[in-house]
C-alpha cells in the first residue's frame, strides 16, 4: 500500500509540476518552459503506469473499480494520448489546459474512497480490463476533441471579431486544431466502439445477456450515436470547423454524464462495488 | 579612450537633408580613409542608411573628436556646416554605447523592431573591416552591438508581429490555414497594396495565383509575374471554389462579391475556409459575408486595426528591451575601463621610477663617500618609498576595473601625473585581432 501511495502522490506533483510548466510557458511566452513540461509529463504517465502495475499485483485484478481508481486511470489516458497528440501537432499551448486538468483529476482521486475492494467474480474476465481500457482510451480521446474544440471556437471567435486578445498569439491554427478535433474523433470512435463490444461480450460470459438497457448502456448508445453522426457528418457532407467543434462540446457533455451521471444519478449495474459505496 | 559618435537620422533631419549626407554603399574607402586621417581619432566606421547616417570613432579628445567628425561630414559632402548643424547629434562614452546598442537592436528605427538595421550596420562594420579602419575597441563593440541585438530579438517579442497590412494579411492567414502552401490566391483587380500582398502570399508558399481583371490584357501581365493564371473577369465567380485566399482591390462602386454568391461558393468548397480581403474602397465585398461560417472577410480598417495593435504590442516589447540594452551598456564600460588600467599602472610607476632614479643619481654624486651597503640602503629605502607611496592609487585603479566611475580616476591619474598617451598601441587599427 505504501508503494502505491508514494507512486500515487509523485504522479500527482509531476502532473502539477508540468501543468506550472506549462502554464509558465503560456503565460509567460517561455516555449522552452513548455517543452520542460513535457519531458514532465512523460515521465509522469511512466510512473502512473507502474502505479497501476503495483496496484494490479496487489488487487490482483485491474485496478478500475472505485471512483478513486476510474478518475486516476482516465487522467493517465488522457496524458498518454495527448503525449501522442503533442508529437504530432506541437500543441504545448494545449498542455496548458490538459495537464492542470489532469492534475485535478488526480486530485479528484486522491479525495475519492480508496479501496481496493474484494473483487466480486462477476468481474473476473480477461474482457473485463479490455472493455475499461477501451471505454476510457475512448472517453480520454472525446474529451481531447472537446479541448480542441474550445480552443477552435475561442480562436475563430476572434478571427471573426477581429479582436484579438493575448492567447490568440499561442493557440494555434483554425486548421491544426480542427485537425486535432478530427483526430481525437476519429481515434475515440473506434475505441469507443471497440469497448461497447467488448463490454457486451463481457456481459454476456457474466450474466447471459449482451444488453440489458442498464442506463449506463442506454447513455452510451446515446453518445455513440452523437459521435457517430458527427464523425457522418465530417466524412460525407463537409460538416469541419465551428459547427463540428460546437458538436464535439455537445457530445462530449453527453459523454460526461455516461460516465460520471450515471453512476451518481442512476444507478445500474455499472455502479457495483465501490460505487455503491459512495 | 572613448566612443564618440556623430550623425543625424529621420528623429532629427527630413529626408532632404539625409540624402545629402548618405554615403554611397559602392565607395565607402575613401570617405573611410579620411575619416581615419582626422587627427583625433582612431578607428573609424560609417553606418549609412536611408534613415541615418552616423560616425563611429574611438578618441581620446572627444570634445575635438565630435568637431572634427561633424566637420568631415559636411566637407566630404560640400555642404556648410551650418546647414546640417541643427541636425546633428553627438554623443561620448557610455551615451554613445547606449545609442548604438539601441540602433542596432532597433529601438531607435522608424518602425520599432524592423529587421534591417542591424543587416546595415553589419554591412558597416564589414566596409570598416575591409579597409582596415577598425580597430581592438570598435571591433569588440559593434560585435557585441550584434549579440546584443540578437539578444533583444530572442528574449523579447519585438519583432514578433507584422507591422504592415499586406504582413498583417499573410499572419491571419497563417492563424487560418496554418501554412500556406498548397494554397490558391486569386486577385480580382490591381493596385499597389494588392500586388505587395500577392507578393508576400507567393513568398509564403502559396504555390496557385489566379488573376482577373476588368482588362483581360493586365490581368495577363500580372499573372505572368506572379506565375500565375488569368481568369476572364466574365466568369471569375466560378473559379471562386477553387480559391482559398482572395485580395480584391477594385475600382468597383458597387460590391463585385455578394454574401449570397458566396454562401454558395461555400457549399461547393465544402466549407473548407475562406480568407478573403478587400482592401478596395470603395468595398468590394459585402460585409455580411463575414457572418458565413467557412469566411473570413477582412477590409483596410481591420487590417490597420490588427497593425495598430502590433504597433502597440511592440511599444511595450522595446521597453523590456532597454532594460537589455542598459544592462549591457555598463558591462562594456567596464570592458573599456579595464583595457586602461593597467597601462595607466605601468605607466604611472615607470614615472615614478625616473624620478627615483634621476634623484638618487643627483644624491648620490655628491655623497662619494658611502659604502656599497650604504648606497644599497639609500637604493632600497627610495624604492620602498616609491612602492608605498603607489600602494594605494594602485589598488584604487584596479578596483575602478569592476565597475564605476573608471576612466575618471584614470583621467585624473593621467592629468595629474601627466602621463603620456600609452593606449595607442592597443588601439592601432587591426582588424584581424578581433576576440
Amino acid at each position: 500500500m505504501g508503494t502505491i501511495n508514494l507512486l500515487f502522490s509523485t504522479t500527482t506533483l509531476i502532473y502539477l509540476a508540468s501543468s506550472i510548466l506549462y502554464l509558465v510557458a503560456m503565460v509567460g511566452k517561455q516555449p522552452q518552459a513548455g517543452r520542460v513540461g513535457r519531458w514532465a509529463l512523460l515521465v509522469g504517465v511512466v510512473v502512473h503506469a507502474s502505479c497501476f502495475a503495483v496496484r494490479h499485483s496487489a488487487a490482483g485484478a485491474t485496478p478500475v473499480t472505485s471512483l478513486h481508481e476510474s478518475l486516476s486511470f482516465f487522467a493517465w489516458c488522457m496524458v498518454l494520448l495527448f503525449l501522442l497528440l503533442d508529437l504530432r501537432f506541437h500543441l504545448s499551448v494545449m498542455g496548458a489546459f490538459v495537464a492542470p486538468f489532469t492534475f485535478l483529476l488526480m486530485v479528484g482521486s486522491a479525495f475519492s474512497p480508496d479501496i481496493v475492494v474484494p473483487l466480486n467474480p462477476l468481474l473476473k474476465s480477461w474482457l473485463f480490463p479490455v472493455h475499461i481500457t477501451f471505454a476510457f482510451l475512448g472517453n480520454a480521446a472525446f474529451a481531447l476533441s472537446f479541448g480542441a474544440g474550445v480552443m477552435y471556437l475561442i480562436q475563430n471567435r476572434m478571427l471573426k471579431s477581429k479582436r484579438f486578445t493575448g492567447i490568440y498569439q499561442l493557440l494555434p491554427s483554425l486548421d491544426v486544431l480542427d485537425k486535432v478535433n478530427y483526430t481525437c474523433l476519429s481515434v475515440g470512435f473506434p475505441l469507443m466502439t471497440l469497448g461497447i463490444i467488448s463490454g457486451a461480450f463481457w456481459a454476456n460470459t457474466a450474466w447471459g445477456s449482451y444488453w440489458r438497457w442498464d442506463p449506463k448502456e442506454t447513455w452510451a448508445l446515446i453518445t455513440w450515436f452523437l459521435y457517430a453522426a458527427l464523425l457522418h457528418g465530417r466524412l460525407t457532407i463537409g460538416w469541419r470547423g465551428r459547427r463540428a467543434a460546437i458538436f464535439s462540446i455537445i457530445a462530449f457533455i453527453f459523454l460526461l454524464f455516461t460516465f460520471l451521471g450515471v453512476n451518481l444519478l442512476l444507478g445500474g449495474y455499472h455502479t457495483f462495488e465501490a460505487f455503491a459505496t459512495l | 579612450m572613448n566612443i564618440v559618435i556623430v550623425g543625424l537620422s529621420h528623429k532629427t533631419a527630413p529626408v532632404e537633408i539625409r540624402e545629402k549626407v548618405a554615403f554611397p554603399p559602392t565607395a565607402m574607402e575613401v570617405p573611410l580613409q579620411q575619416m581615419l586621417s582626422l587627427p583625433s581619432i582612431s578607428e573609424a566606421v560609417i553606418v549609412s542608411t536611408c534613415n541615418r547616417v552616423e560616425l563611429y570613432a574611438i578618441s581620446r579628445q572627444p570634445d575635438a573628436a565630435t568637431i572634427e567628425m561633424k566637420q568631415f561630414i559636411a566637407d566630404f559632402h560640400g555642404l556648410k556646416l551650418e546647414v546640417l548643424q541643427d541636425h546633428l547629434y553627438d554623443f561620448e562614452g557610455e551615451g554613445a554605447i547606449q545609442h548604438v546598442l539601441r540602433v542596432a537592436a532597433s529601438l531607435d528605427s522608424m518602425m520599432i523592431g524592423e529587421p534591417q538595421i542591424l543587416g546595415q550596420i553589419k554591412t558597416a562594420y564589414g566596409y570598416a573591416c575591409e579597409y582596415k579602419t577598425v580597430g581592438l575597441i570598435l571591433n569588440r563593440f559593434l560585435n557585441k552591438a550584434f549579440s546584443v541585438a540578437k539578444r533583444v530579438r530572442t528574449e523579447t517579442a519585438i519583432a514578433s508581429s507584422a507591422v504592415s497590412v499586406s504582413f498583417a494579411a499573410v499572419e491571419l492567414a497563417r492563424k487560418i490555414f496554418d501554412s500556406l502552401e498548397n494554397k490558391t490566391v486569386m486577385l480580382i483587380g490591381a493596385g499597389e497594396m494588392c500586388e505587395l500582398a500577392a507578393k508576400h502570399f507567393v513568398n509564403n508558399g502559396v504555390s496557385k495565383v489566379l488573376v482577373t481583371n476588368r482588362t483581360f490584357s493586365r490581368a495577363e501581365k500580372l499573372a505572368e509575374a506572379f506565375g500565375g493564371v488569368a481568369v476572364n473577369f466574365d466568369n471569375f465567380r466560378e473559379q471562386l471554389h477553387r480559391v482559398d485566399i482572395v485580395l480584391s482591390s477594385t475600382g468597383a462602386s458597387d460590391y463585385i462579391l455578394s454574401a449570397k454568391k458566396l454562401k454558395e461558393v461555400c457549399k461547393e468548397r465544402r466549407y473548407k475556409p475562406m480568407f478573403l480581403i478587400d482592401i478596395a474602397v470603395p468595398r468590394d465585398i459585402d460585409p455580411a459575408a463575414n457572418k458565413l461560417d467557412s469566411v473570413y472577410l477582412y477590409d483596410v480598417d481591420d487590417l490597420q486595426g490588427v497593425v495598430q495593435a502590433n504597433l502597440k504590442g511592440r511599444q511595450k516589447e522595446a521597453a523590456k528591451a532597454e532594460l537589455i540594452v542598459n544592462e549591457e551598456v555598463s558591462q562594456f564600460q567596464n570592458w573599456l575601463s579595464s583595457l586602461e588600467v593597467k597601462p595607466t599602472i605601468v605607466a604611472l610607476r615607470q614615472q615614478l621610477e625616473q624620478v627615483r632614479q634621476a634623484e638618487m643619481a643627483k644624491t648620490l654624486s655628491s655623497l662619494n663617500k658611502l659604502n656599497d651597503k650604504e648606497r644599497k640602503a639609500i637604493e632600497s629605502m627610495t624604492c620602498a618609498i616609491v612602492n608605498k607611496i603607489l600602494h594605494h592609487p594602485t589598488h584604487i585603479l584596479k578596483q575602478t576595473n569592476n565597475g564605476g566611475d573608471g576612466n575618471l580616476y584614470i583621467d585624473a591619474v593621467r592629468t595629474l601625473f601627466d602621463l603620456p598617451d600609452p593606449v595607442e598601441q592597443n588601439t592601432n587599427p587591426n582588424p584581424d585581432k578581433s576576440d
